[in-house]
């Protein structure tokens, strides 16, 4: 039992250096020193050759099995030391999670178009087309067509802008006052059933908190063999639910006049002002949004349909309006400044795509 | 439009309530703008006597007064300095406390040299019920003690404003409203009284009208009358009142009667003094040049387009817009002449804008007056002269005729149904025209059609949609039933075109990039529009708002770059801004181009403690550009950069992206410093233009995208370093090594550009990595050495340059 003995001594002797090995070096060595080629296990090994057959037959296992065992002790050994190497390094490499991180510019979309999308989703969902004109219009789209011959007293309400007449000629062209024009190019190019809006620039020669000399519109037109104002209502009434996103809204239809629609009508909605806000569709006060119609028999001739046969409504509403309604910006100059600090204020993320399914506004 | 509810009450019969009244107006198309009563501002007034009134002891301008305010409490001390103040006076007392509509102050109890005073003695004009501040309020005798002041005075009568479309002239005299009103259903019309005053004598003053073509006579008709021995003076109390409550100041009885028959009727009216006119008066275009001193102390000169009121001298008013300054009438006026005429609408609007003149004659006559109402008023207005001012009628002298169209439309009875969407019984309809003054000719016939006859006083009304305007607007639009647009598709099917596609498209993949979007005037200054290639005579404005925004904006780079200068004056130099909207190269609808634009400024990024900032440079435009064709839809890999483009840019620092020569798709580079300078910006500053619409249109509908056909195989990549001259582009370069194994080079980039006395004067260095994609096997040494050997063999002949040892 000298050998077993000596074998339990050379066993205890790794061990105890593999547990004192302090780092990965020293474990290596105390490695060599026992597995190595001249390792002292590895020495108990080649001795196997010298036995005879039954002295191997007991050894082999004995010194095999020393072998592995003190190969794994070293291996989990060396993992105890690299995790504690590991979280040593770890201990140092700390870095300031509170520091601001690397800055990105952050675009935005400005309020005008985030709202003409939103609109043409509503309109689309009604199966309106879009359709789109000329800011510089003729005098006879801008007015004739639209049953403002001249000297109609009602072309002195627009406020038109005008360009020269051209050497030779005495037709000026205007900046559009409306986006009404659009109808008559639109009735002119297509076969009713007719369902579009025309949204876009226009063009009136005023300055003031509410007006400015450039604004944004959007015609509606319906032109089929039926439609009635009770549609005109109705689709109306449809938009600004779904616009201001309300279960109810308070709606006020007026009498009034416009040259190119019979009968005209204005139309308000219920709001109120609570604490320095505004609210849709309740309260005593009334914010006119569209101006709207039955169009004129005059202007579905001069698109060049019959009026004894088709008939239909239109509208017009302020886009810049209902955006200053809708999400509270108090001033329509302000819209036009490019001031980066009302775009970032005001402005939608680009990924706030306005749809019907998910909810036009967040 | 402005009334008050008793002076409505003159014309219809009604027990409503100036509330109810002013709820009907916005229903019938008469939108309400105001209602206020000036009683309710005069609710603390009460009427009080003067116990005693004795000299201040230390001043001799002021009264101390005891006044016994009729309410059983104590007697208060008031100082007053009226010089009527005396012992027994009735008067009107404010107590401590009340605010004063006339000074605007709140009254507070004090001590005036030594005496206490607790509330004031009122004269008209502390009350805002006249202009007199001689002395206070002197009532009589009888008037009852601790009464409301504005009661007893009759005060309480509310104040209705309304907004009146252009298309209503009736609605501009007190009665037509009475009318609507009384349509409505709210009273009953009470119809006015104009019978002819018996002339006592022939008019010494002839009338007549000088035209050319009397079938189109700017004025075709001229009523007068002659009244002698009148006696001028102030008109009497209630017209003051009601003048002055809708905002007009009595002036003379004479002129009051005109000023209230242009309010009560809708019928302006003019009064000459009879002794200052010469000869005859007649009607007749001015003469170009001719001058005329008008009632608003004004001199205008007139042309040959215009209309006037003319003696055997000179014009003595313009038609239809203002009288004439010598022959007005004044307190000393004896003689009288007056003027019941019609003029023509659209001269009169014309003459009213050219001599900038706006007054209630012009504004009612462009509008259209009632021409058969010409008489009429003519008579009511004598009556009233005569009933207070006195004097003696002539008989009347008429020259010309009414010009009306005694037109009649046909009402189909079903038309307000298919047109209004409302059902109303015929006969209702019928008598809601009756009330409006539309009689129907005869009964309906067999296709349910009436012939309808449109009252002199509704030019507006031209067809049977007006008819059924009227109807409808005195039922009720609120009457209307809402119906939702019948659907045309099961699914909304995709609306937009494809232009407001990529207008949107582009719009949000900018701002996905960090941009900004901004929407800019349509319009710039001229020298603006210059440096960008616009300022045609075609495109600058007639008429600008001011010379900031005179012309049409050719490119959307101007407007941003001065918004950018803006932003940086207010500490916000670094940005980036874009958008998306039209240009104008011509005045043609093909001459708009829809752009999308924007500008890098300053730093991309501010100070960081993970590095330096990056000024912007033409790579960061070059890449929005890029962002901007692809979002719009864009081929994006076949374009070509070229380095030129717009005189606007940097001339080294500017590049165009294109599908050829003849289809630019977009221009980027550094704003030209030139232009800077003209617009007063500091730079970096750069910029892109891509213009949306000149995007040729994709081919097909095809949704499906072609196989993926990835590699298990990893890519290698090599490097190579070419020292080529300074001009050789490196999208060349680029372009050749791509090429040299269409298959296998999948990627080119380049890594590094490097430019030394080492490698020579006039050089540099591109060093390029290529990827090169395995499709079915390991690539060997030696496939890669023949790649690398064609890469290097097609820049050398592409470049003329060579492989950096």
């Amino acid at each position: 039992m000298t050998e077993n003995n000596e074998l339990n001594a050379l066993e205890e002797g790794i061990v105890a250096a593999i547990a004192a090995a302090a780092d990965e070096r020293a474990l290596e060595e105390v490695r060599i020193g026992a597995l190595g080629k001249k390792g002292a296990i590895s020495e108990q090994l080649k001795s196997l050759g010298r036995m005879t057959p039954e002295e191997r037959k007991v050894a082999g296992p004995i010194l095999n099995g020393l072998k592995n065992s003190i190969g794994a002790a070293i291996e989990a050994r060396r993992s105890d030391l690299a995790n504690a190497a590991l979280e040593n390094r770890l201990k140092t490499e700390r870095l300031d999670v509170t520091l601001p991180v690397r800055p990105e510019q952050t675009g935005s979309v400005h309020p005008v178009t985030q709202v003409w999308e939103e609109a043409i989703a509503i309109f689309a969902a009604m199966d309106f087309d879009v359709a789109e004109g000329p800011h510089i219009e003729s005098d006879w789209y801008n007015f004739g067509a639209l049953n403002m011959p001249d000297d109609h007293p009602a072309r002195q309400e627009h406020d038109t802008f005008y360009f020269n007449a051209k050497p030779g000629s005495d037709e000026r062209k205007v900046l559009r006052t409306h986006t009404s024009p659009v109808q008559i190019r639109t009735m002119e190019n297509s076969t009713p059933p007719i369902r579009v809006i025309a949204p876009g620039r226009t063009f009136r020669s005023d300055s003031d908190m509410t007006h400015t000399p450039m604004f944004h519109q959007i015609e509606g037109l319906v032109i089929d063999g039926g439609t009635h104002m009770g549609h005109l209502k109705g689709c109306l009434e449809a938009f600004c639910k779904a616009y201001f996103e309300v279960d109810e809204v308070k709606m006020r239809f007026r009498p009034s006049h416009f040259p190119f629609t019979e009968p005209s009508m204005e139309v308000d909605i219920g709001c109120s002002w609570e604490d320095g806000e505004l609210k849709i569709g309740v309260g005593d006060s009334w914010m006119e949004i569209l101006g709207s119609g039955m169009v004129h028999p005059n202007v579905i001739r001069a698109g060049g349909l019959d009026p004894d046969r088709y008939q239909g409504f239109a509208f017009g509403m302020g886009i810049d309006r209902v955006a200053m309604l809708k999400y509270g910006m108090p001033d329509l100059r302000a819209f036009f400044e490019a001031d980066i600090r009302w775009l970032r204020h005001y402005g939608f993320s680009a990924l706030d795509v306005p749809t019907l399914a998910e909810g036009l506004s967040r | 439009m402005k009334f008050t509810l008793s002076w409505l009450k003159d014309f219809l019969d009604t027990d409503a309530s100036a509330s109810e009244i002013a709820d009907v107006l916005t229903g019938i198309g008469l939108e309400l703008e105001s209602l206020h009563d000036p009683a309710d501002e005069l609710a603390p007034f009460t009427i009080a006597r003067v116990i005693e009134a004795r000299q201040h002891p230390n001043a001799d301008r002021l009264r101390v007064c005891i006044v016994d305010t009729g309410n059983g409490g104590d007697p208060v001390q008031v100082v007053c300095g009226a010089p009527n103040a005396r012992t027994g006076l009735i008067g009107v007392f404010a107590p401590a406390g009340t605010h004063i509509p006339g000074t605007g102050m709140d009254l507070k109890p004090g001590v005036i040299r030594g005496e206490a005073s607790n509330g004031m003695l009122c004269s008209e004009r502390e009350l805002r019920i006249s202009d007199d501040h001689d002395g206070i309020i002197d009532l009589p005798e009888d008037a009852p003690l601790g009464a409301n002041f504005a009661d007893y005075a009759g005060l309480s009568d509310p104040v209705i404003d309304i907004g009146v479309t252009p298309n209503r002239p009736d609605a501009l005299g007190i009665y037509g409203i009475a009318r609507d009103l009384a349509a409505k259903g709210i009273g009953t019309l009470k119809p006015f009284v104009a019978t002819p005053v018996a002339g006592a004598f022939k008019s010494p003053i002839a009338v007549s009208l000088k035209f050319d073509d009397p079938d189109n006579a700017p004025c075709p008709l001229f009523v007068g009358r002659y009244i002698r021995g009148v006696k001028n003076g102030p008109s009497p109390a209630r017209i003051q009142r009601l003048l002055r409550a809708v905002g007009l100041r009595p002036i003379s009885a004479l002129v009051d009667i005109t000023n209230f028959m242009t309010l009560a009727y809708g019928r302006p009216l003019h009064v000459f003094d009879a002794d200052k006119v010469t000869g005859n008066i007649h009607a007749r275009l001015a003469n170009a040049g001719e001058e005329i001193a008008a009632l608003d102390g004004k001199t205008y000169t007139l042309d040959d387009t215009m209309t006037v009121i003319a003696d055997d001298n000179i014009a003595e008013a313009i038609g239809g817009v203002i009288g004439g300054e010598p022959s007005g009438c004044s307190d000393e006026t004896v003689n009288v002449f007056v003027e019941s005429a019609w003029f023509d609408p659209i001269r009169t609007a014309k003459t009213g804008r050219r001599l900038a003149v706006i007054s209630d004659a012009r504004y009612r006559f462009e509008r259209g007056v009632d021409p058969f109402f010409t008489q009429p008023g003519a008579e009511i207005a004598t009556q009233m002269i005569l009933d207070l001012c006195g004097g003696e009628a002539s008989e009347l002298v008429v020259a010309g005729t009414p010009p009306m169209r005694g037109a009649t439309f046909d009402l189909r009875l079903d038309r307000v149904k298919t047109l209004a969407g409302v059902d109303i019984p015929a006969d209702i309809q019928l008598d809601i025209l009756a009330r409006l003054g539309f009689e129907a000719a005869a009964e309906p016939d067999a296709a349910n059609k009436v012939s309808i006859a449109i009252p002199p006083w509704r030019p507006d009304v031209h067809g049977e949609a007006d008819l059924v305007e009227e109807i409808t607007r005195i039922h009720g639009f609120d009457k209307i039933e809402h119906v939702a647009l019948p659907r045309l598709r099961d699914v909304a099917k995709p609306s937009i075109t494809l232009l407001q596609r990529r207008r949107f498209n582009t719009a949000r993949a900018l701002a996905a990039r960090g941009l900004n979007e901004a929407v800019t005037w349509s319009f710039l200054p001229a020298n603006q529009a210059e440096l960008f290639g616009g300022g045609q005579a075609e495109l600058q404005l007639g008429n600008p708002i001011s010379t900031e925004l005179s012309d049409m904006r050719p490119s959307l780079l101007p407007n941003l770059i001065a918004a950018a200068g803006r932003n940086a004056a207010r500490g916000f130099a670094d940005l980036a801004m874009s958008e998306v909207g039209q240009v104008y190269h011509g005045d043609e609808p093909d001459d708009e181009h829809l752009h999308a634009s924007g500008i890098r400024a300053g730093n991309t990024t501010p100070r960081h403690w993970s590095g330096p900032p990056r000024p912007v440079d033409i790579y960061d435009a070059k890449a929005d550009a890029l962002a901007a064709l692809a979002a719009a839809g864009a081929p994006v890999a076949n374009l070509q950069t070229v380095a030129e483009g717009p005189d606007w840019y940097h001339p080294g620092r500017v590049g165009t992206l294109q599908l050829g020569p003849k289809i630019k798709l977009a221009h980027f580079g550094e704003v030209h410093p030139r232009v800077l300078a003209a617009l007063d910006v500091a730079g970096p500053m750069v910029g892109f233009e891509v213009v949306l619409d000149a995007i040729p249109q994709p081919r097909g509908a095809k949704k499906t995208r072609p196989a993926l056909g990835a590699s298990d195989l990893q890519p290698v990549t090599r490097d190579f370093a070419f020292v080529v001259d300074d001009d050789v582009a490196a999208g060349a370069l680029i372009r050749a090594a791509r090429g040299a194994d269409k298959v296998l080079i999948t990627a080119v980039s380049v890594f590094d550009l490097f430019a030394g006395a080492s490698i020579g004067e006039g050089k540099t260095s591109i060093a390029i990595e290529v990827t090169l994609q395995p499709r079915e096997r390991t690539l060997t040494d030696a496939e890669i050495e023949s790649v690398s050997g064609k890469i290097v063999a097609a820049v050398e002949k592409a470049t003329g340059g060579t492989l950096r040892g």
